[in-house]
């Protein structure tokens, strides 16, 4: 189990890293990663959601979803639904979650603000529910994978947005300047990752 | 069918008891704000064009309750509205001139000399390359960069040629920001009588690129009522802002190129076609 969990871990985060060998979360990885301060607030929201999620959508596969049962001699197995289930249940869940936070915890949803309500409908949170079921992961795997996916996307961002606010200061041609350097970047650091590949 | 049944069964249920949840947890967890922030929105022209320098209509209406924006800050809010804001907060507000954009170039395409360009059709990605498709250095380039930028539909191009509507433009300044030839200028709406040119050229240079450029005659300052209703810049002219003339002046000075013109007609066409 301990080796199942560390493969878990470090194929999560380093060799299938969310964005740069899945390429899901794509969109907040280049809208969010212009300052530092906002990729960690994004960082910190996507760890919160995708943990929880996982949780939530492994916990109701498990106990709703992957039983087959009968009904008037018809054998049902609503597996079949799951991504619209995943979906909704996730994007409930990121509600229910903003309107705690907004009472109990203010700063905590300050900080987070407009990037909670942004991936709730995100495909690297959906991309994490699904891979568990896939990968047939129970409870505690899934979550794990979860926040170290999360883990990973947080990874990625940093080092992007970090990089973007040395790319400010950098003399770049003209016709490269913005979101075309920023994509240029982004693949070298995708190259970068591929060396981990064979790690697990 | 019955998977069918189960599954939609199954999908409603899921939704009324998620529906319920949320709702339960947003009336027992509900955050007191402030109602006049609501209100005040209410009042605002909802554009969210962001010409008050706020994030939206929302955040503004916000400022304005906390006191820390005055009413009047909003160029798109007639004043009539920004009053009843004002009434609604207690407070008065001072009426602000109504300003509108005007593209400070009248050369269509095919008034233009043209020297060929098949780059990305965007004023600023034009200039990179080799400044569009007109002979003039200093003209509008017509790839609608300003129209793309305008939230209210106000610009035109017209024969490649920018063209402010007055009666649309609400002079939230966003097509300022984006034009590349800083040719767009916020002036006070009541005046009708405006230079479409901002070449500083000879005017003899100019006339070789643009059929419609000013090449300060100064037919214009004669015609005009006293000294100082036209600027003159070199070989530019330009309306005097601060006192400015009244629009018969195009008709008494006759513009031989057509280059003081009166907004409203210059909006509705009436110059096409027209220069020599």
């Amino acid at each position: 189990m301990a080796d199942n969990i560390l493969a878990i871990t470090i194929g999560a985060i380093l060799v299938n890293n969310f964005v740069l060998s899945k390429f899901l979360g794509i969109c907040p990885f280049l809208g969010v990663s212009k300052k530092l301060s906002t990729a960690l607030g994004m960082s910190g929201a996507v760890v919160f959601v995708m943990t929880l999620s996982s949780l939530v959508t492994s916990l109701i596969y498990k106990f709703v979803l992957s039983k087959s049962f009968t009904i008037n001699g018809t054998a049902v197995n609503l597996s079949f639904l799951k991504i619209l289930v995943f979906i909704v249940v996730i994007a409930s869940l990121v509600q229910l979650v903003e309107i705690v936070l907004q009472k109990f915890s203010p700063p905590l949803y300050q900080a987070l603000g407009i990037f909670l309500p942004l991936i709730t409908t995100n495909c690297a949170v959906l991309g994490a529910a699904e891979l568990n079921v896939q990968a047939g992961r129970g409870v505690l795997a899934s979550t794990i994978y979860g926040f170290c996916s999360a883990l990973g996307f947080a990874l990625a961002l940093v080092l992007f947005s970090s990089l973007r606010e040395k790319l400010d200061l950098a003399r770049v041609p003209v016709p490269l300047q913005g979101t075309a350097i920023g994509l240029i970047t982004a693949g070298i650091l995708a190259m970068v990752f591929m060396g981990f590949s064979g790690l697990v | 069918m019955t998977i069918i049944l189960v599954s939609l069964l199954f999908a409603a249920l899921l939704g009324a008891i998620l529906a319920l949840i949320i709702g339960v947890a947003a009336k027992a967890f509900a955050v007191e704000s402030d109602p006049r922030i609501e209100t005040v929105t209410d009042m605002l022209p909802g554009a969210n064009c962001g010409g008050c320098g706020y994030a939206g209509c929302a955040d503004f209406a916000k400022a304005i309750v906390e006191g820390v924006a005055p009413p009047n800050d909003c160029p798109v809010a007639s004043a009539e509205a920004t009053v009843r804001v004002a009434d609604y907060m207690g407070i008065t507000s001072e009426e602000k001139e109504k300003v509108v954009a005007v593209v400070r170039c009248s050369g269509g395409i095919s008034d233009t000399v043209r020297s060929p360009y098949n780059g990305v059709e965007d004023c600023r990605s034009a200039v990179l390359v080799a400044g569009g498709a007109k002979g003039c250095d200093y003209g509008c380039i017509g790839f609608a960069s300003c129209a793309r930028a305008c939230p209210f539909d106000a610009i035109e191009i017209r024969d490649g040629l920018a063209v402010v509507h007055p009666d649309l433009c609400v002079g939230c300044g966003k097509c300022v920001d984006v034009c590349p030839k800083d040719l767009i200028i916020l002036t006070p709406a009541a005046v009708d009588v405006h230079v479409y040119c901002n070449s500083p050229e000879k005017g003899a240079a100019k006339r070789k690129v643009c059929k419609t450029a000013c090449i300060g005659c100064r037919k214009c300052v004669k015609a005009s009522d006293s000294e100082d209703q036209m600027l003159i810049d070199g070989f530019l002219i330009a309306t005097n802002y601060n006192n400015p003339p009244l629009p018969d002046l195009v008709e008494k000075a006759a513009c031989p190129t057509t280059a003081l013109r009166l907004a409203t007609q210059h909006a509705a066409g009436a110059y096409e076609g027209v220069s020599k």
